[in-house]
């Protein structure tokens, strides 16, 4: 009996997608800033790569592949159906069930809110690289941007971060730190 | 002034691995608490109903198969 192509791919093909879930899924908490919605897209984008797998090369980037269709979907529902998708008070703002041993409560929450006051681009775009680990090209491909235009934006959105947090970081705050405050002003900042 | 291939290849692949040069990476503040904020949410699990879904994907997919191979007989 000769094995089909597809008996050698669909198992595989389910258990890479398994393995990719959460990662994607954390990737869309931050996208829509909660989990109920989060996992609805989440729902979404496996039903729709479940559908399109043959398009799907296997021993090439799943979880590129994934996420691509993922922030697709995200997008396209939010132009559907407008803003309210999002409740506009961006990533991670749910209170996590589990709080990350290395920080207190307080410090995580700061550093939501901060998030929060990114731009969408680039905070998908610093999220991608700082904590999906992907690389700039493949997330330059996940954002259809340039990769020029993805290093620029997590370059502005570190930045920002440091300002909103005050936090030094390994990069000198060059022209590129102030040219951006004429836009920003507009925020509401804790006072310190 | 020669610079040897080897050099170059290494700042390549430092470059292309995209997490040394950003202030991203293990020394950086900021990037320890995204993938902290991001560690916590994988940490969570997959909702059951979500690996539900695949099972069903895959059950379905393997019940058409069976048919399909039924046929070709």
């Amino acid at each position: 009996m000769s094995k089909g192509a597809n008996d050698e791919q669909a198992p595989s093909f389910k258990r890479e997608m398994l393995a990719t879930l959460p990662s994607l899924r954390a990737f869309a908490v931050s996208l829509t800033g909660k989990h109920d919605k989060a996992d609805d897209l989440v729902q979404d984008t496996v039903m729709k790569a479940w559908a399109k797998q043959s398009s799907f090369e296997m021993g090439t980037n799943i979880k590129a592949w994934l996420f691509t269709i993922l922030r697709n979907e995200f997008y396209s529902q939010m132009r559907k159906r407008g803003r309210e998708i999002q409740d506009s008070d961006g990533a991670f703002t749910e209170r996590l069930s589990v709080h990350p041993a290395q920080y207190g409560a307080m410090d995580m929450q700061d550093f939501k809110n901060a998030l929060s006051q990114l731009p969408d681009d680039q905070r998908e775009a610093i999220i991608l690289i700082g904590a999906s680990g992907f690389s700039y090209e493949d997330s330059a491909a996940i954002c259809e941007c340039a990769v020029g235009t993805m290093k620029s934006r997590v370059s502005r959105a570190r930045i920002r971060l440091q300002e909103i947090l005050q936090v030094g970081g390994q990069a000198d705050y060059g022209p590129d730190a102030v040219s951006t405050q004429v836009t920003t002003t507009t925020l509401s900042l804790g006072n310190r | 002034m020669m610079i040897k291939d080897s050099v170059v290849g290494d700042q390549r692949t430092r470059i292309g691995e995209g997490q040394t040069d950003d202030g991203l990476g293990p020394n950086s503040d900021i990037g320890a608490r995204l993938r902290a904020l991001y560690g916590a949410v994988q940490d969570e699990g997959v909702p059951d109903q979500l690996l539900d879904l695949l099972e069903k994907l895959d059950s379905a997919e393997k019940t058409q198969r069976g048919k399909d191979e039924a046929y070709d007989e």
